[in-house]
């Protein structure tokens, strides 16, 4: 099992709040990795570091690239890590493009790719053969992604009119059509109903095992993390608080102690196996 | 050294015209996030009342200086935080809710539209009138340069420092102004909380426009000339004042607005005066390039 | 799709009386000071003059004015409930893109067929002309605003670069319109460039306030630098532009032919006139042709999703600096075009075309025709162009009209006349290309 990203000792402040405190963390390549944690403990913020959005206080973060060696994110302004490094995320609150379509979101997913076809849009003008065959080929990505994601129907709405739990796929959606290696999933199942929830597990699964993609989740449903993550992190006031297995994290007094307070150990246990 | 201490003066009577007309800018940049492009046309109404209020006195042979500013301070806050009122309800209410753009074009329509209201109305030519409050004291003298303070100095900078307080009250001690703060923060829940939000909007721009009445009076006093076209630059250097000084900050506003009055009067004096807006303009474009959310403002850090 | 239907409260005359009788409360209040009363000079100093019978006919209109608005209203919302009442089970006719093609079609027809109408008649085609360069000046604007969602309140900036540049070019360097046409453009979008460099990182009001102040400062620049500009003055016997060398002169320069002797007819002043609205016709219709494609192109799409979320957008990995500059660069290059036609239109050039309230007008066509829709711009072009021509008769009340269109449009359409968005493509016509690709991810 090979690392992909490995952050070191990681640490953001706001002014006199640390919101990630020395946090170390390694990130399996093809495997999902999901992080847990009371609100407000840093886990988004662990995700704006990650993708640009912060620039950590201190600390690395090295991504393992496949094709392209090692990258340092924390130097890489938002824009590169999603480019270059291929690290893509999704919002804990929805950001799609809402007057635009589903489709047109999947395709302007695949700007710079097709940015580059047109040749500064010279060849996108004269729609040059060049560019004709990249634009097919994003429509046949987008194409893909849509049915597997099940959102074929939607395809020509705009974003921001459809119902909240298909915003959510079509959020990850779009990041898959950036290509990448490593997807931050931002609490994908918040809002999502049952049936909803076991097909984020479904395609979480898929990702991870069919095309490799590693998967760093966060979550608050339980029912998807401990049934699709290989490896958990329990983030609290910004550390990391215990790591492991599901069923290790699930028994740790620790977590049980940061996610229901001091007493009801039975209790605890059972709420977050729930 | 003399002469730049009369610079500073003349800036500091310039920049209270502009901090009073800035605060109007600030307010209701505050409270509904538009920028109300028509204030700088209230205030330009507001200097036409005046005009009118002080030629009225004048024919009336009322001669106590006093007894006539006051006069016209509470005839031109009449009618002026009327005009407020009306431009609030008519061009702005009724696009509450949507785009940020449409409050905006219709401030502009508002704009022109009150700019030739009252250039027909009042007519296109210049409106002189004689010399309201004369004379001034020496403050310091040198061989070759004598710093005055004129009357009408004094009097702007000291109205503007009771505005300023009576305003903090205002704002800061009294029901309204809660309100006005609760608006400011989060309208929803302070119109579930009982408070009409409606009216404190309105109230809102007619204090804005009576802040700007003073302005108006002020002008007309000091230049003793007014154009229908005053309003316009005026409100633009007003509306930079408030960016400057972080828009949403009322004490921002104020010194903003004193800060571009020192910037207009020590380059008009030093540099060249027919450039003096474009500096205006280049040291808003710097401030902003360095300190986005302008010198008293709170920095919008945006949550992803 | 369903509709709820809320039973209305019916209006009782009383309440439209005392509606009525409250507006004409405050027409009075704001009448009294500027309407009621009025300083003259006397001889010297001010003297105040009422003129209450104006004041009272003002009252009285504004109370009658009221009370058949209101009614109109009343009346109109009533029947848009009926409607919906009506439609609630059935789908709705004609698409609105349909309308707005076919609308477009008849506009084109119309624009192409006018100037042979009215071939006598200069006033038409002048106006015709003037409405086009709004038309080709919202175009351009459109790509900043309309896509881009960058509020820019500079625009004329770019329109006088446009303008100065041919100005200079062909009366100090003798340059001809086609030659300078790349370089006027050019230099244009390079003050897009310029301008917005430094104002990347500003959002929403304060590029608003800065683009006006970069418009402001231009103007003034131009008023103020006379060796270049020669200020105030302005430039004057600026070349018209020919038709392949042919001018539009009444007698032909040493050795060469004019349009009349060219094509043997007989010299018309109406002929450079009718060419004109031909060339700016042709000029924006290439800008809409261009405006239009680049929608579809990637950097189109682009400019679309950074107006609806600049942060999404970075997730995706695009670069927003270089996103917002080609947006910046393109509206000033359209901006800079439109600016040497007006230049060799007029012939005659000076830092008062260049207001902000030419900025106020582009803008407000952008945002009244319903930010994004290309054919809004051209309703809105020919309603504002054509709103203060019909006050044409006095003349005084043409910006007056202009400035009380601006807020009624707003207040009755907020979002614009034609807010509906066309999306760049469609899942169906991405055929064969999709089919296949799904067939492969369902083996
Ligand atoms: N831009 C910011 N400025 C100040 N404080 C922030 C900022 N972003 C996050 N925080 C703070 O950091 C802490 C962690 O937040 P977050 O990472 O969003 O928590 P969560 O684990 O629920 O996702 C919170 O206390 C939050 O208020
Ligand atoms: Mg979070």
């Amino acid at each position: 099992m090979s690392t992909l990203l490995s952050v070191r000792e990681l640490t953001m402040r706001f002014g006199g709040l640390t919101a990630i405190d020395q946090l170390s963390l390694e990130v399996p390549a093809s495997k999902i990795t999901g992080i847990i944690g009371p609100n407000g403990a840093g886990k988004t913020t662990l995700f704006n570091c990650l993708t640009g959005f912060y620039k950590p206080t201190t600390g690395t973060l090295r991504l393992n690239h496949p094709d392209r060696g090692e990258i340092r994110l924390e130097s890489l302004p938002s824009h590169r890590v999603a480019r270059d490094a291929q690290v893509v995320r999704t919002f804990q609150n929805i950001r799609l493009f809402p007057k635009m379509t589903v489709l047109e979101n999947l395709i302007v997913a695949q700007h710079n790719v097709l940015q580059r076809a047109s040749k500064f849009s010279i060849a996108g003008i004269f729609a040059l053969p060049g560019y004709r065959k990249a634009e097919g080929e994003a429509m046949a990505r987008a194409g893909t992604w849509l049915h597997r994601l099940n959102l074929e129907q939607f395809a020509d709405h705009a974003a921001g009119d459809l119902p909240y739990g298909i915003q959510r796929r079509i959020e990850i959606a779009r990041a898959l059509c950036v290509n990448p290696v490593l997807l931050c999933l931002d609490e994908p199942a918040a809002g999502l109903n049952p049936r909803e929830s076991a097909e984020l597990n479904e395609l979480l699964l898929y990702l991870s095992g069919e095309l490799g993609i590693a998967i760093l989740l966060i979550e608050h449903d339980m029912s998807v993390v401990m049934n699709v993550s290989d490896h958990i992190c329990v983030i609290n006031y910004g550390r990391k608080i215990a790591e492991g297995s599901p069923e290790k994290v699930q028994n740790d007094p620790h977590v049980i102690k940061a996610y229901l307070g001091e007493d009801d150990e039975d209790e605890a246990s059972g709420g977050i196996a729930a | 050294m003399a002469y730049a201490l009369q610079q500073l003066i003349n800036g500091l009577t310039l920049g209270s015209m502009y901090g009073l007309i800035a605060i109007g800018y600030t307010m209701v940049y505050g409270i509904i996030g538009m920028i109300n492009f028509a204030h700088g046309d209230i205030f330009m109404v507001s200097a036409f009342i005046a005009v009118t209020a002080f030629t009225l006195l004048a024919a009336a042979d009322v001669s106590s200086i006093p007894l006539a500013l006051t006069f016209v301070l509470i005839v031109s806050i009449f009618f002026t935080s009327a005009y407020g009122w009306a431009v609030e309800r008519i061009a702005y209410r009724p696009l509450r809710g949507s785009t940020r753009l449409a409050p905006l074009i219709s401030a502009i329509g508002m704009s022109i539209f009150l700019q030739n209201t009252v250039q027909l109305t009042q007519g296109a030519r210049v409106k002189p009138i004689p010399p309201v409050i004369e004379g001034g004291f020496e403050v310091w003298s040198t061989p070759d340069f004598t710093v005055q303070v004129g009357w009408s100095q004094l009097l702007i900078i000291v109205i503007t420092v009771i505005m300023m307080f009576a305003f903090t009250w205002l704002i800061t001690q009294t029901p309204f102004g809660r309100q006005q703060r609760s608006c400011e923060q989060d309208r929803t829940m302070a119109s579930l909380l009982g408070i009409n939000v409606d009216r404190t909007i309105s109230f809102t721009f007619m204090l804005g426009a009576s802040l700007a009445a003073v302005a108006g009076v002020m002008v007309t006093v000091y230049y003793g000339v007014i154009d229908f076209y005053i309003g316009f630059l005026a409100g633009i250097k007003a509306f930079t004042a408030a960016v400057l000084g972080g828009i949403g900050s009322l004490p921002g506003a104020m010194l903003g607005g004193l800060l571009i009055g020192l910037i207009e009067s020590f380059w008009s004096a030093y540099l060249w005066a027919e450039y003096k807006d474009v500096a205006t303009f280049a040291i808003l474009c710097l401030v902003l390039m360095l300190r986005p959310s302008g010198l008293l403002g709170r920095p919008e850090v945006e949550k992803v | 799709m369903s509709t709820v239907v809320f039973a209305r409260h019916q209006v009782t005359a009383t309440e439209r009386f005392r509606d009525a009788g409250w507006v004409a409360f405050v027409a009075l209040i704001l009448g009294i000071p500027l309407i009621g009363l009025t300083t003259v000079d006397g001889g010297g100093a001010l003297e105040v003059e009422t003129r209450f019978g104006v004041l009272a006919i003002f009252v009285v209109v504004s109370f009658v004015g009221r009370l058949g608005l209101r009614w109109l209203i009343d009346t109109m919302g009533a029947r848009k409930l009926e409607r919906l009442r009506d439609d609630s089970n059935k789908s709705a006719g004609i698409s609105p893109v349909k309308v707005v093609n076919i609308l477009g079609w008849i506009a084109l027809g119309a624009s192409i067929a006018l100037p042979i109408m009215y071939s006598d008649n200069r006033y038409v085609v002048d106006t015709a002309t003037t409405v086009l360069i709004y038309v080709m000046l919202g175009w351009g604007l459109n790509v900043v605003v309309g896509l881009a969602g960058l509020l820019d309140l500079g625009y004329v900036a770019f329109y006088a670069v446009g303008a100065y540049s041919y100005a200079l070019l062909s009366t100090q360097y003798g340059w001809g319109f086609w030659e300078a046409l790349p370089v006027s453009g050019g230099l244009a979008a390079t003050f897009g460039i310029l301008l917005g460099y430094p104002i990347l990182r500003l959002r929403g009001d304060y590029l608003a306030i800065v683009t006006l102040g970069f418009g402001e400062i231009i103007r003034i620049i131009l008023v103020n630098w006379t060796e270049f500009s020669n200020g105030p003055n302005g430039i004057s016997s600026i070349p018209r532009p020919s038709l392949f060398g042919l001018d539009f002169t009444r007698s032909p320069a040493e050795g060469e032919q004019t349009f009349a002797s060219f094509f043997g007819i007989e010299y018309s002043p109406m002929h450079r006139l009718i060419f004109l609205y031909y060339l700016i016709l042709v000029l924006a219709l290439l800008t809409h042709a261009f405006v239009s494609r680049l929608r579809k192109l990637p950097i189109g799409r682009a400019w679309e999703a950074l107006r609806e979320d600049e942060i999404a957008c970075q997730a995706m990995g695009m670069n927003t600096t270089n996103i917002k500059l080609s947006a910046f660069a393109i509206g000033a290059m359209l901006g800079g075009f439109a600016g040497m036609f007006f230049a060799a239109r007029q012939g005659f050039i000076s830092p008062e075309s260049f207001t902000f309230t030419e900025s106020a007008i582009i803008l407000a066509i952008v945002v009244l025709g319903g930010m994004g829709s290309q054919m809004g711009v051209v309703l809105a072009a020919t309603l504002l162009v054509l709103i203060p021509e019909f006050g044409r008769n006095f003349s005084e009340y043409r910006m007056l009209l202009f400035g009380a269109a601006m807020v009624l449009i707003m207040v009755w359409k907020p979002s614009g006349l034609l807010s509906h968005r066309e999306p760049t493509l469609r899942l169906s016509r991405g055929g064969a290309a999709i089919n296949d690709a799904v067939k492969e991810a369902a083996q």
